[in-house]
């Protein structure tokens, strides 16, 4: 009976290879399904918002060249005369979390930045709300009874956070907002980078021009219903349309390397072959290459974003493919502009910095081999106390 | 005690083995049928290849699952055991391919360890296997979180991807021969071996009757222990082909405890052990991937996995209840 069972097992895995000796067809099945589309466009598309953003990619900044961080685009000054106060400082900064390599990496370049101004402040206080609105409320809500001569925070989600801001707000503190927003006016500042529609706009518009007309693109997502994120697609959505590629799928990849590449290796399987990809996040990026690379196929044109591992297999592969960026270097901002504040100087409100993007000409410009691998190009922090050993 | 082992273990076993290889060949070969209808391509050695080796980790996993089931348990922390030693793996690694090997034997010896530990709470605690690996389960995934901060860190060596990653090229006829695949055949042979040993029988007989065993001189604890032990073991093995597949992950094992139940249970084994073959197990975890490929082809959402999984299991337990009632 075992015998017989064996003898099963092996015959199954020898049809299993005796089924290999057909031919490979030289196309794969001609009637695939109909791909997804784009669909409708996101709630959170605002044309206005959209139309300024694209705008915002050509204007020309304000401020230092060789410090980004410093820059602003269109600035509209406010006035923080009420505020002044002589120093050093107590600075504290209520965060949103540290839960991925981008927010780990723009931390320390805050860190760094603290330091670097350490003759001004004579307290900082981090207290990270580990990704929960309801810790990062109450997180705020203590931070008020601390003597905090500025609060910082960078909001976890836009809504529920609002009232906690509001209060801080009215407890008489300069407030800078940075990263993701607040649906109030009360703080001092927001600062942030173009944004979202910028990203994606950048990322589609290349794939679309890169690759064959009427080709098929994967559109890869992190989750939905993130402002910053549904933002990045509904732009790109928005070229991928005016384009008329085709958009077979729009999957969404939990920002995990191990479900992106089982999706992408999907669809290469289901379609043959994909001739573009788009992803609203590069932390994934390098999965989606390995899933070309280990099926055989050519990388097609896509986008990731300045993470060290993706510039670093763009150069060894010479791929076709850009990198928006979502700068680390914002995380310098609010430290500078909280100093700024409590001097009585004048801020930008909003604050905009530039978003570069990172193209195959000024590859080799932000390509450092030397730093690790989950590391952003755009740290800005090459000026800082402790580089590279703190960023590595 | 020894003599009265040897003379009722043999008098069950054909009871046991037949515990349905053919019906999962059955099922595996119309769904190769419908594959080959719907993509051609698919069955072409290279991809066919490259199938195998993708799907080597799950049928790892449901080798392991099997041993436990076959005695009576669960093991449910099998999933979260993976993601933790991907997450360890990379972190002690970092990039350094020096540290590859002795990261490999610290991952084995990690999920031993794991299986142990579920082993000796579910036997000598008495706690159900269910509660002690949902409990392990969670416990790994809290300490995966605070360890990294909730961001992974570090990396895998090339070194150490390769084995989930690379193939033997440019092989005659197959085209290429993934070092997946090689592992699978090689540890899927020592299974077969397993259970075609004493060990093997004892763990049925453990499964199929507790008292019995107990009462003709088995060491119900112990066997169930090494069950525990050997699933922690096909965790390790799955991890570090899964981790070289797809690189550091926080889901490299999301859910694939489910999945090598489903395959279990898929392959004809009887939950609550007793019943099915370990080759069963590994062809269900097949059987189970190509329906997935196909589900694929078909434009099927991948989102319905789960409904699928859950959908097989209660159809599997329910048939094989109702045979063994009619019987």
């Amino acid at each position: 009976m075992r015998r017989s069972m064996a003898a099963l097992a092996a015959v199954t895995l020898l049809s299993l290879t005796a089924c290999a000796t057909d031919e490979p067809a030289a196309s794969p099945s001609g009637s695939a399904p109909a791909g997804s589309g784009t669909g409708d466009q996101s709630k959170f598309f605002v044309q206005a918002d959209y139309d300024a953003e694209l705008s915002l990619l050509t204007a020309a900044p304000t401020g230092p060249a060789d410090k980004p961080w410093e820059q602003v685009l269109n600035p509209k000054m406010v006035d923080t005369a009420k505020f002044k106060k002589t120093g050093p400082h107590k600075i504290c900064f209520s965060n949103a979390a540290l839960n991925n390599p981008w927010r780990q990496v723009g931390f320390k370049t805050m860190q760094a930045e603290v330091e670097a101004q350490k003759s001004r402040i004579k307290e900082f206080v981090h207290v990270d709300a580990e990704g929960k609105d309801q810790k990062q409320i109450a997180d705020i809500n203590d931070l008020l009874g601390k003597d905090c001569d500025a609060l910082i925070v960078s909001p976890n989600t836009t809504a529920t956070l609002t009232p906690a801001v509001e209060a801080a707000c009215q407890a008489g503190l300069p407030v800078v907002v940075f990263d993701r927003g607040v649906n109030t006016k009360c703080p001092v500042t927001f600062i942030n980078p173009i944004g979202g529609y910028g990203f994606g706009h950048v990322g589609a518009e290349f794939v679309s021009q890169k690759m064959k007309p009427g080709g098929k693109v994967l559109a890869l997502r992190i989750l939905p219903g993130v402002d910053v994120l549904e933002t990045r697609w509904s732009a790109a959505k928005v070229a991928f349309d005016k384009a008329k590629v085709d958009v077979v799928g729009v999957e969404f990849t939990d920002g995990d390397p191990a479900k992106t590449k089982k999706i992408v290796d999907d669809y290469i399987q289901r379609y043959g072959t994909i001739d573009g990809v788009w992803m609203d996040a590069g932390a994934v990026a390098v999965a989606a290459v390995e899933a070309f690379q280990d099926a055989g196929k050519p990388v097609p044109p896509m986008n990731g974003e300045d993470q060290l591992d993706f510039l670093k297999i763009w150069k060894d592969k010479n791929l076709t493919a850009i990198a928006p960026t979502y700068p680390t270097y914002q995380w310098r901002t609010p430290i500078i502009a909280a100093l700024r504040i409590l001097d009585g100087e004048q801020v930008s409100s909003p604050w905009k910095l530039p978003q570069p993007t990172v193209t195959q000409d000024n590859l080799d410009r932000y390509l450092d081999p030397s730093m690790p691998p989950l590391h952003y190009a755009m740290c800005g922090c090459t000026d800082l106390p402790g580089y590279p050993q703190r960023w590595k | 005690m020894q003599t009265v082992q040897r003379r009722t273990l043999p008098l069950r076993l054909p009871r046991v083995r037949p515990g349905g290889v053919l019906p999962i060949l059955a099922i595996l070969a119309v769904l190769l049928v419908l594959v080959g209808i719907r993509q051609p391509d698919f069955l072409s050695p290279p991809s066919l290849m490259s199938f195998l080796g993708r799907s080597a980790p799950i049928i790892l996993l449901a080798a392991g699952q099997y041993f436990v089931i076959v005695s009576g348990e669960f093991d449910l922390s099998v999933g979260s055991l993976v993601t933790a030693q991907v997450v360890v793996a990379a972190r002690l690694i970092d990039g350094d391919p020096t540290r590859t090997w002795p990261v490999v034997l610290l991952l084995l010896a990690f999920g031993a360890l794991v299986g142990l530990v579920n082993g000796l709470i579910t036997t000598r605690l008495r706690v159900p296997s269910f509660i002690t690996t949902l409990g392990m389960f969670l416990i790994l995934v809290g300490a995966v979180y605070l360890w990294s901060d909730g961001a992974p860190k570090g990396g895998l060596s090339e070194e150490f991807r390769r084995f989930g990653r690379r193939a033997f090229e440019d092989v005659p006829l197959l085209g290429r021969v993934p070092y997946a695949l090689l592992v699978l055949l090689a540890l899927a042979a020592v299974a077969v071996l397993l259970m075609r040993s004493d060990f093997g029988r004892t763990l049925v007989a453990v499964g199929d009757n507790p008292r019995t065993a107990e009462l003709s001189g088995v060491r119900v604890w112990r066997t169930r222990t090494i069950a525990f032990i050997l699933s922690g073991l096909a965790a390790a093995a799955a991890a570090i082909l899964l981790g070289g597949y797809s690189g550091v992950s926080f889901q490299a094992g999301a859910g694939l405890e489910f999945g090598a139940i489903t395959a279990v249970v898929l392959g004809g084994v009887a939950l609550g052990g007793g019943r099915g073959s370990v080759v069963g197990a590994m062809l269900g975890a097949l059987t189970l991937e190509l329906l997935f490929a196909l589900m694929n082809f078909y434009g099927v959402s991948g989102a319905l996995r789960s409904t699928v999984q859950g959908a097989i299991i209660l159809l599997a337990v329910a048939v094989s209840a109702t045979r063994s009632s009619s019987r």
